[in-house]
């Protein structure tokens, strides 16, 4: 059981481009990302598409069907009325290097921005010791997949360009994973409220709708660190509290 | 790295969504508007805020608007004869403008910042968030935590004298009113991100923290609640607009309590 589609692809790059029109054949059980790949080998052989797994564990095929970021492997066909026209644009907070392709690359440089993990000193009996409650706590966290629909859907990023003085959600999540683990000793509140910009999120929640591994990013990560930050700078109760204690922390 | 991103070119409202994007913040921003307009009224109004049954010394239900009732205890401060509401709602209000949920909430309907995921802004590079005022007073929800806490105290006070018929136990339609909006603003402010965070959210290693396993349970308590903090929000905004409705209503004798017993 097959039939004709009319999908909708963006051709072009980050100079400017169209939504070309295309009819293309599509069988029972396809994603979009098949329906991509048919219309490269039929029609547009150099239409440009990122893509590795096809399992939803890779991150790399994402894109807007319809104006929702989504991965494109994950994306059924049969979710579509027959008759309805198929819109699959670029990620829309990168320059686009061409077609479907953008150019993530200075995610890569805020991920290194972001200092690692840093253990605390062994116990006295030489090990380091968690409970499976505090792993799970964090564990959500390293569900990520990097495939960036988070930081494409940040209005943020994507529709103000703060790209050099916010982090985006994605690196909000990992600075949650390190922040709450419990074996780690390193203090990035100060780095959370300057260089990652966390003020800058007003916590609409787009990129928790849009994460593949439904991963709660507002109300699991970007709220408990804009609670951390409060706690340092914006408490003074909680800084009394601290003096009093004689802790910097 | 400052580039330009394809969508920094779309105008306000641009977006490739066929789905109804625009329901959601439009009925968002209606039930604000409608809440407003009659809560400014009904707060100015400074009469028909309480009720009890004919012929009885003391109220049954007192308006959540006015509760508590300040000019009742403190009948000698001339300040809290002038619209009473005044030294009441402003907390609230404040605690619901600084909620996470209700940041989100009004980002969304009023500000149209952003109105919908993946739906354009016609904005520039001039957004500052939260990290600029007047939106980093936000920090502050904390501190009208700490005073909300206080006004639930006060709603359950008037939870339990919505039962007291001068002296009597009874029950009307009204002590069901008021207990709905004092069950769900005391859930509303119990699923509160800040008391989340508070409670067990700040810990790291709740194994090596002092008291760590009750602050684990507690804080794993709040957790669920939170995911329904959305829920609570209009719930909570919902019924204390019709408590006062009701008992206005009762007040101007335009509408009989029925009394179960």
């Amino acid at each position: 059981m097959s039939n004709k589609m009319h999908l909708k692809v963006f051709r072009g790059d980050n100079s400017g481009g169209e939504l070309r029109d295309y009819q293309v054949e599509v069988d029972e059980g396809m994603v979009v990302l098949d329906v991509v790949h048919r219309l490269q080998a039929t029609q547009a052989p150099d239409l440009s598409c990122r893509w590795n797994c096809k399992a939803g564990k890779c991150g790399s095929c994402s894109a807007e069907v319809n104006g929702k970021p989504r991965l494109m492997c994950m994306m059924r066909m049969d979710l579509f009325k027959p008759d309805e026209i198929i819109t699959i644009q670029p990620l829309q907070a990168f320059p686009i290097v061409r077609d479907l392709v953008t150019d993530v690359s200075w995610n890569f440089e805020v991920n290194k921005k972001i200092p690692p993990f840093k253990p605390k000193p062994k116990n006295p009996d030489g090990t380091w010791r968690m409970m499976q409650y505090e792993v799970d706590r964090v564990q959500e966290f390293r569900k990520c997949l990097e495939c960036y629909l988070c930081q494409n859907v940040c209005h943020v990023l994507r529709n103000h360009g703060k790209h050099d003085v916010f982090f985006g959600p994605r690196f909000m999540v990992r600075l949650a994973g390190l922040e709450m683990h419990p074996l780690d000793d390193a203090d990035r509140v100060k780095l959370m409220r300057e260089a990652a910009g966390i003020g800058y999120c007003n916590i609409t929640k787009c990129c928790t709708e849009v994460c593949p591994e439904d991963i709660r990013i507002t109300d699991n990560a970007i709220i408990p660190l804009k609670e951390r930050v409060a706690d340092r700078y914006y408490d003074p109760l909680a800084m009394l509290f601290r003096a009093i204690r004689g802790k910097n922390r | 790295m400052a580039f330009t991103t394809p969508a920094m070119r779309h105008r306000l409202g641009e977006t490739t969504r066929r789905d109804g994007w625009w329901i959601n913040p439009a009925a968002m921003a209606l039930t604000f508007l409608v809440f407003v307009v009659y809560a400014a009224w009904a707060a100015i109004q400074s009469k028909y805020y309480t009720y009890g049954p004919p012929g009885a010394e003391h109220y049954t239900y007192i308006s959540p608007f006015y509760s508590p009732p300040f000019q009742e205890y403190f009948p000698k401060v001339a300040a809290f004869k002038f619209f009473p509401a005044f030294w009441v709602v402003w907390l609230p209000i404040a605690f619901r403008l600084t909620c996470y949920y209700g940041r989100k909430a009004y980002y969304r309907s009023i500000m149209l910042s952003p109105s919908a995921c993946s739906v354009g802004k016609g904005a520039g590079r001039g957004y500052n968030g939260e990290s600029a005022l007047p939106w980093i007073l936000n920090n502050l929800h904390r501190y009208f935590l700490y005073l909300i806490v206080v006004l639930v105290i006060f709603h359950w006070f008037h939870f339990f004298q919505a039962f007291n018929f001068d002296g009597r136990f009874g029950m009307g339609v009204g002590s069901l009113v008021i207990a709905a909006d004092t069950i769900l603003l005391s859930l509303y402010v119990a699923s509160c991100h800040s008391v989340r965070h508070l409670i067990g959210g700040s810990v790291d290693c709740f194994s090596c923290a002092r008291a760590g396993e009750a602050r684990l349970k507690a804080w794993e308590g709040v957790s669920w609640l939170n995911q329904y903090h959305n829920l609570f929000f209009w719930a909570s905004l919902i019924t204390v607009g019709f408590a006062d409705l009701y008992i206005r209503l009762c007040a101007m004798s335009i509408w009989t309590d029925v009394r179960f017993f």
